[in-house]
């Protein structure tokens, strides 16, 4: 007998109870970083935030609603994350990286596949949790491709890149502030007019996971991510399984090593990727009807798809120094000219993806 | 087949993960940081998308 009061109360009474025992067993920031995914989680699905879905309206309905309030909340965060990396450097880092040939080419492949499958390093977790058939396939080889993606990094980098270019300080705050107002202008020229506006549950959720995003930069003392997290419970499986890792320069190195053989319970991005999962599959199990939708019928050629995409979104992302979160989001907010470079590579390749995806069955849902 | 299949299939592949883990690598609760980065005087020893390898 299922008694949706009693079901809801369980997982709520579960959830809190693993952000207790993290916290007891493992460490109290380990348990805050737990909650911060949860509030990820809760916040993507529950009002129905993420950044595939949004590209692709501006894409195909010249809607930019979803992209300026993604810019809304990036502004939020780099107001307060510059400032404080600046002052707390030894503390707090931001997420930087180069901007190289094979970190756009990464970008781009990460815009095709993204609107593939219709899910970003967030959107999959979250898409996964509340019971998504396609994002759940994904999952595992999104996780598999960050590790062959990481295990590779290093030669890939070899192509090229250039020094990381950082915008730091009040100084840093003012060109991505003005670097973003140009953007979201730009976008609002391309609208529709009847789309030219931010609705109030994307005002709330862009505040929301601005905070939640702060808040993740001051616990953990680095910006929030996914893709690491990702290919490092690969890792941990294949070197428990045996699989010798000293042939990779990345999994090989000493920090990797270590990360490896520790708990999962202190990475931090492991734990809001765990959240992340948990919260949207928390709202679902929350949300009336959130779990009686028919599973889709989709042709053999689109689950295909799905894997490879699923793929190349781990793989991709890694060499492009993150996904929509770490490079884009994190990296944006945190003053790294790479992540502006994702955005147009990735943007490209979404154009792509979403052309591609209707030739991939994706779109033939009964 | 409706959904809450696969987000209970989701649930127990994180079950699975967490638990494999437990047992190969258990948390030991007296390695832990201070509570908060921020003002802790010590740096981010995380992994992070961004970061090589030093």
């Amino acid at each position: 007998m299922d008694h949706p009061i009693l079901r809801r109360s369980a997982v709520v009474v579960v959830a809190m109870s693993l952000v207790l025992a993290v916290a007891i067993f493992a460490g109290v920031r380990y348990g805050l970083m737990l909650m911060i995914g949860l509030g990820f989680g809760l916040a993507l699905e529950g009002l129905r935030f993420g950044f595939a879905g949004p590209w692709r309206a501006m894409i195909l309905r010249r809607d930019p609603s979803g992209i300026l309030a993604q810019l809304l909340a990036i502004a939020i965060v780099a107001t307060v994350a510059l400032p404080l990396i600046d002052a707390r450097g030894g503390e707090l880092m931001g997420a930087e990286a180069p901007v190289g040939w094979a970190m756009i080419g990464g970008a781009f492949v990460f815009g095709v596949a993204m609107q593939v499958v219709l899910g970003c390093g967030s959107g999959t977790l979250v898409n996964a949790g509340s019971g998504n058939p396609v994002g759940l396939l994904a999952l595992p080889f999104f996780a598999i491709g960050s590790f062959a993606g990481a295990y590779h990094l290093i030669a890939w980098t070899e192509l090229g890149a250039l020094p990381i270019v950082r915008f730091t300080g009040w100084s840093g705050v003012a060109i991505t502030l003005t670097a973003l107002a140009g953007v979201a202008f730009f976008f609002l020229r391309q609208a529709a007019p009847e789309h030219r506006r931010i609705p109030g549950r994307y005002l709330v959720a862009a505040t929301v996971i601005a905070m939640l995003a702060i808040a993740n930069l001051v616990v953990a003392g680095q910006p929030w991510g996914v893709v690491y997290g990702l290919g490092l419970w690969v890792a941990k499986g294949a070197a428990g399984a045996g699989m010798d890792l000293s042939g990779s320069a990345f999994w090989a190195a000493s920090g990797s090593m270590e990360r490896v053989q520790s708990s999962l319970f202190t990475d931090y991005t492991s734990l809001t990727n765990i959240g992340i999962m948990a919260g949207a599959f928390l709202v679902a199990s929350w949300r009336s009807g959130g779990f009686s939708q028919k599973l889709p019928q989709l042709p053999l050629r689109a689950w295909l798809a799905t894997i490879v995409a699923g793929f190349l979104l781990g793989y991709s992302s890694r060499l492009a120094f993150g996904c929509n979160v770490g490079a884009f989001f994190s990296g944006v907010s945190t003053g790294s000219l790479h992540g502006w470079v994702w955005f147009v590579a990735a943007f490209i390749g979404s154009i792509q993806g979403v052309r591609l995806r209707p030739l991939l069955g994706l779109e033939a849902r009964k | 087949m409706t959904r809450l299949t696969t987000a209970g299939i989701a649930m127990a592949m994180l079950v699975i993960l967490v638990s494999a883990d437990l047992l190969s690598a258990p948390p030991n609760p007296y390695q832990q940081p201070a509570i908060v980065a921020l003002g802790s005087g010590t740096a981010s020893a995380g992994g992070f998308c961004g970061a090589l390898p030093e």
